[in-house]
């Protein structure tokens, strides 16, 4: 038996620089703090670093610029960083489970699903408080997933990348139109939209007080279980192999996929491509191991989507450009690449 | 060649399509806003109509029930071609992201003219067919691999993967438009037949009439082409030439069927395949079924949006896309 399981993990070489993963960390948190420094800086009022720094630890509400930092833009930076450790986290997972290097919330349904379930809280419930809004949106992005993986699972052939990505895609196209036409019918085609592009602009404090505990949740828990990930990643049968109940393994963290993509879609909309490309990025940096690619990717994932939004905000300014259409500008060529690259493989 | 069995299914196909056809036009000119019984119909075509009946029909409905039809007609030949040059039973204009290239021109051409100037009836279609012919040429180049060719899973990769950017693109440039264009937009991309007057249908026109029998014309060459590579080349076939050209007819039917109607997805997916298996996969046989199927599914679609929200209706292309949806979702379990 022992031997059996040094000779499974050796076939599959988990190789891990926990050097490497140790300073991503360091660095990505460094990093981050000094983009969203950046981010709070830059756009329609010009604020320098020492107001920002001055006015987080002393907030004075009788001055403009303070009031502009901790009630518009902090929250909003704050507000990028979660929703991009969501995705980062939710399509690590993803790729790790399905051992599908295309996987990613977007392109399986699940944010779809959730801009349906929003679709029809707007129609009928306009009312409805931010705890319900992203309830809801769970809800959604698992109708999306069980659809795709219901549907991958049921053809002979099993769940190959190719047809779980064409699963994704039908389903997305149906969810979406069903949305749609909902939006259409209430006429809220125009506040969906904007939303749907993916926008950070509007976030508060009481959204956040909601939705960043329920991430950082989410991201511990995936932590907790990045050992069994890891061993996941090679394969149901080798993690039978060693003991693993892959079934509730697979059912813990797949809720954590949808309470992560769910959180994230509930705050900034569908955008696409973050849970795709971190996880490869980090992959390439760190190893195959997922107890450092998941805490990594989050970092990175935070980075990302602040610079995105602040590329958003202020590319085209006073215009905002919606952050899911420059992720996805920034995504699509990696796509192409990872599409080209694995094509043959793939199916 | 076909034998008598072969060819008399084909014409039982035909004809069933045919009064399938009808039925629905009489069905779409009787429901909905201000609509005609059968016999009000009847008469006005003999033309014996009141001027009221005479409005109705000719100026609201016969142009937009056209309209569907040619579109419906292009995007199944489109689909046609392109499944059987791809080898993959899954393409459609609308998967492998062509559309989503016509709609960001369209929604880049609404950026610079307006929606009512008179030339945008003509030019529009043309811009669509720049948008889809460079995104099929990305596409092609993006999945085409030295020694390999294109190959099928790639191809839809890449397209999936695109139509993504592009859309993403659209989405940012229409959230700059004013409330008149966007909302024009908005329906555009959702797939409302918004070309209801007979200038839509002049526009499209000339592009079906000539590229669907162009097509049909060259059924053998697809038959072959829908072979393995080396059997097209051992018939003589000049595979590179007849493929590339094959292609861009596809782009341009789906480009200017999308141009009038909208972005519509899966019409191009569905009729072909339900052409196939009602008479074979000859594409003599199956072609013009399936351009009539095209035509039924689009205005069957067409007139169900119109009927469940009178009058400004549901999109055509969110009805086909829920009916189409399940239906490619069905394939993919199947394949």
């Amino acid at each position: 038996m022992f031997k059996t399981k040094i000779k499974l993990i050796k076939d599959n070489k988990v190789y891990s620089r926990p050097a490497v993963g140790s300073a991503i960390l360091l660095m990505g948190f460094a990093l981050l703090l000094l983009s969203i420094g950046l981010a709070i800086s830059v756009g329609a009022a010009k604020i320098n670093f020492l107001t920002v720094w001055n006015s987080i630890l002393n907030y004075d509400p009788t001055r403009e610029a303070d009031r502009i930092i901790v009630s518009l833009r902090l929250p909003r930076e704050l507000g990028a960083a979660i929703v991009g450790a969501g995705f980062a986290v939710s399509g690590a997972i993803m790729q790790g489970m399905t051992r599908n290097p295309l996987a990613d919330p977007g392109l399986l349904g699940l944010n779809a699903g959730a801009s349906l379930a929003l679709a029809c809280v707007f129609a009928f419930n306009t009312g409805a408080n931010y705890l319900t809004v992203m309830v809801i949106s769970f809800i959604g992005a698992g109708i999306g997933a069980a659809m795709v993986f219901g549907l991958g699972s049921m053809s002979r052939g099993g769940l190959t990348p190719i047809r779980i990505t064409l699963a994704g895609a039908a389903v997305s196209a149906l969810l979406s139109s069903l949305g749609e036409g909902i939006a259409l019918y209430f006429k809220l085609s125009q506040d969906l939209a904007f939303w749907t592009a993916g926008g950070v602009s509007g976030t508060n404090w009481e959204q956040l007080k909601i939705i960043v505990p329920v991430v950082i949740v989410g991201i511990a828990v995936a932590v907790m279980f990045s050992r069994q990930l890891t061993i996941l990643s090679f394969g149901e049968e080798v993690a039978k192999g060693l003991g693993q109940r892959t079934l509730l393994t697979k059912c813990i963290l797949m809720t954590v996929v949808l309470i992560l993509a769910g959180a994230a879609v509930s705050l900034v909309g569908a955008i696409a491509f973050v849970g795709l490309m971190v996880p490869h990025i980090v992959r390439f940096l760190v190893g195959t191991d997922y107890r450092w690619i998941i805490p990594c990717s989050a970092i990175f994932g935070s980075v990302l989507m602040v610079l995105a939004d602040t590329f958003a905000r202020t590319v085209n300014a006073p215009y905002e450009t919606p952050v899911g259409a420059v992720v996805a500008m920034i995504g699509v060529p990696f796509f192409l690449y990872l599409a080209r690259k694995g094509g043959r493989k793939l199916s | 060649m076909m034998n008598a069995r072969q060819i008399k299914r084909v014409r039982v196909a035909t004809f069933a399509a045919i009064s399938l056809l009808i039925a629905i036009f009489i069905v779409s000119v009787a429901t909905g806003f201000a609509s005609l019984t059968p016999s009000e119909l009847f008469r006005t075509i003999i033309g014996q109509g009141t001027p009221r009946e005479n409005l109705i029909l000719f100026e609201f409905r016969l142009p937009r029930i056209f309209v569907a039809i040619l579109a419906g007609m292009g995007l199944a030949v489109s689909g046609a071609i392109l499944q059987s040059i791809t080898k993959n039973p899954l393409s459609d204009p609308g998967i492998l992201g062509i559309n989503a290239g016509s709609g960001l021109m369209v929604v880049v051409y609404i950026m610079f003219f307006t929606v009512e100037s008179s030339s945008f009836l003509y030019v529009l279609p043309l811009f669509a067919l720049a948008g889809g012919l460079a995104t099929a040429a990305v596409i092609y180049v993006m999945s085409y691999k030295k020694g390999e060719g294109v190959e099928p899973t790639r191809l839809v990769l890449v397209g999936v993967g695109l139509a993504a950017a592009l859309y993403g693109a659209t989405l940012t440039l229409s959230t700059r438009l004013d409330m008149e264009d966007y909302s024009f937009m908005a329906n555009w991309m959702a797939g409302r037949i918004w070309g209801d007057d007979w200038i839509f249908v002049l526009s499209l026109l000339p592009w079906i009439l000539l590229l669907v029998p162009y097509t049909m014309f060259k059924s053998n060459v697809l038959n072959t082409l829908n072979l393995h590579e080396n059997v097209s080349v051992g018939v003589g076939v000049n595979v590179g030439r007849e493929r590339i050209l094959l292609i861009m007819v596809a782009v341009a039917l789906a480009s200017a069927s999308v141009a009038v109607s909208g972005g519509i997805a899966f019409v191009g997916l569905m009729s072909p395949h339900i052409a196939r298996s009602l008479v074979g996969p000859r594409h003599q046989a199956f072609l013009p079924v399936a351009a009539l199927i095209g035509a039924i599914l689009l205005l069957a679609a067409d007139t169900i949006g119109r009927v469940i929200l009178d009058p400004s209706g549901i999109p055509a292309g969110i009805i086909v896309t829920i009916i189409g949806a399940p239906y490619f979702m069905y394939l993919l379990a199947k394949k």
